[in-house]
């Protein structure tokens, strides 16, 4: 009922950019929409954690590095010297690994993408919930220092370590082929079924999070937002609660990072860094906090104007000038009432009533 | 059988002994006060029933099971349910949903079965719903389901805080100074209300500053002074024990004398 229409609203919006791209001739428009529609998944996901159950994580990036770097090294490292080593002779006999020609036509076998993405979403659970067992007992900024360090130790590793290709990261990672005939790749000829692979993942993960804030649960999150002593005395395992949340959250932003890495064939430690954890947060902030649909509209609008290189050379200067400027003037996010209350008030030369 | 009983507890912070060696038990069935005068140690003693802080020695048995040591939830969810005294409501919630967070225990609705919506999960929210809306009638604020709490009159924010706690259909009602801040006429209504609460089953523990309301309603009195219990009897037995008289009593016709 109440997540339906806005739902299917922006089904039908998704249908309508990709018709508009069409008939004004832009449809390379459409790259940069679904890389934006894959950072989407992550930033929702953080905007559970942080406007929903209150805790604040500057590690995401992190998450989406293991999702993105395990896919693209498990598809890319050419097992076929070992290729009579038990373990690998098993793996083929399960199907589990696939063989292709690269540029030069030399011949490559490695880890199919199914199984290498099943590999990377169990190690971003494993990690986060060891991560999260110790962290989320803290608050506030403590809790904002250890997820930065967090992030700060998987921007290094990925850096540091040579089957991760160091400064370079990984290239030429294949296609991911979910269904027949249905692969996510950056191949030019199926841009628009791949918009609409990350559009509908994005459509699937919105409903899936509505749902979850409109039930028990979601009403569990914001009584420890709100009182987290009160809630805990209600009944409610609010550690439990916070883990959970946080887990769902590194899931998606590993899922993020997997989609994105085979979609753009290679991911760089440019994406596990500090600064584009920055970026998910400021997004949240500037999407309301509270606020799914904020941060899914500010997410995109504001991934979409980066990618597209609308920022220059200040592409991060930007995001930091977004982070300080919300925390200052409208700590509730952008897109809220009360702000837009104020701004009308200020209009209209009336005092601000709620100060 | 005593409902809840408490052996030689002691809570100390850093210096100070907030309780001290206090023992009694809570028979099923009752309303039981526990009074003293400011600083005696009445809230901290709330907080070590019902969890918030662990007891640096001693114990605390619910229906026979020790439960000190235990965290709040877990305290809960064996039925013990609290209200506090400056008033805990979640902010942003409107006061049937935070009614409802009361109901959490008595419902099972996980994050894969929230994230699917399933038809069982709906039916259940709509049970919680229900049931939730049906204690705000009782409590006579159905009319303020949707406002949010923490925007209403302090009378009512009580009642909601109340409703929360009854949710979760508690054998054991913890009620911190359920009158405080409010009027003469308030202050009977509440009275009535804890009388009918118990009328029902639930055994209630408040701790109260108001005389007239702890000796009209409740069946047994524990008086803390300093951390220590000094008394415990039935009210009429209170109202005449010269220490009782003496260190709080007192105190106020001392108060009264000055002002």
């Amino acid at each position: 009922m109440r997540t339906c229409l806005p739902i299917l609203l922006l089904l039908a919006t998704v249908v309508l950019v990709q018709q508009l791209t069409q008939w004004t001739g832009t449809p390379f428009y459409l790259t940069q929409l679904t890389m934006a529609g894959y950072y989407s998944l992550l930033i929702i996901g953080l905007c559970l954690v942080m406007g929903y159950a209150g805790q604040i994580s500057l590690g995401h990036a992190g998450f989406f590095a293991i999702g993105g770097y395990l896919s693209a090294m498990l598809t890319t490292r050419n097992l076929l010297a070992y290729q009579d080593h038990q373990l690998v002779a098993l793996a083929d006999r399960l199907g589990l690994l696939m063989g292709r020609h690269d540029f030069f036509g030399n011949e490559i076998l490695a880890l199919h993408p199914w199984p290498a993405a099943l590999v990377a979403i169990t190690t971003a659970i494993v990690v986060s919930f060891l991560i999260g067992v110790p962290v989320l007992k803290l608050k506030g900024h403590y809790l904002a220092m250890a997820t930065l360090g967090f992030g700060i130790i998987i921007y290094r590793l990925v850096l540091g370590t040579p089957i991760f290709g160091e400064a370079d990261g990984i290239s030429e990672v294949p296609g991911f082929p979910l269904l027949a005939g249905l692969s996510v790749s950056g191949d030019f000829g199926s841009r628009v079924s791949n918009y609409y692979i990350a559009w509908g993942m994005v459509i699937i993960a919105m409903l899936l999070l509505l749902n979850l804030i409109n039930s028990r649960v979601g009403r569990a999150l914001r009584a420890i937002h709100g009182a987290e002593d009160a809630a805990n005395a209600m009944g409610v395992d609010t550690a439990r609660y916070k883990l959970r949340t946080f887990i769902l959250s590194a899931v998606m932003a590993a899922l993020a990072g997997v989609f994105l890495t085979h979609y753009s064939a290679g991911i760089g430690p440019s994406e596990a860094g500090v600064m584009q954890s920055v970026r998910y947060v400021a997004i949240v902030a500037v999407g309301g906090m509270a606020n799914l649909w904020g941060a899914l509209i500010m997410g995109v609008v504001l991934n979409f104007m980066s990618l597209r290189g609308m920022f220059g050379s200040y592409d991060d200067a930007v995001f930091g000038a977004i982070l300080i400027a919300m925390m200052l003037f409208a700590p509730q996010g952008l897109l809220r009432l009360a702000l837009l209350a104020r701004i009308k008030n200020l209009l209209t030369g009336k005092k601000d009533g709620a100060a | 059988m005593a409902l809840l009983e408490i052996n030689q507890l002691n809570r100390r912070f850093g210096g100070l002994q907030a309780i001290s060696e206090v023992s009694f038990a809570v028979e099923p069935g009752i309303i039981k006060a526990v009074i003293g005068p400011n600083g005696a140690g009445k809230t901290t003693l709330f907080n070590l029933i019902a969890g918030s802080l662990p007891p640096s020695s001693g114990t605390i048995r619910f229906r026979n099971e020790v439960i000190s040591g235990l965290q709040p939830f877990q305290i809960a969810r064996r039925g013990i349910s609290r209200t506090y005294q400056n008033i805990k409501l979640y902010p942003g919630m409107t006061a049937l949903e935070n009614v409802m967070i009361g109901r959490h225990i008595q419902s099972r609705t996980g994050f894969i079965a929230g994230m699917l919506h399933l038809p069982w999960t709906r039916r259940e929210e709509a049970q919680v719903r229900e049931h939730c809306l049906g204690l705000l009638e009782m409590l006579e604020i159905a009319d303020l389901a949707e406002v949010e709490a923490t925007s209403l009159a302090f009378g009512q924010q009580r009642a909601v805080e109340l409703a929360r706690a009854l949710a979760m259909e508690p054998q054991l009602l913890l009620l911190d100074e359920p009158a405080a801040g409010l009027n003469i006429y308030e202050t009977a209504e509440v009275g009535r209300l804890i009388s009918k609460i118990n009328s029902q089953g639930i055994t209630v523990l408040l701790v109260e500053h108001d005389m007239s309301l702890v000796m009209d309603i409740s069946h047994e009195i524990v008086v803390l002074s300093f951390g220590r219990k000094i008394a415990e009897d039935l009210p009429l037995q209170i109202q005449q024990n010269p220490e009782v008289i003496k260190i709080y009593l007192g105190e106020e016709e001392k108060e009264d004398a000055q002002g």
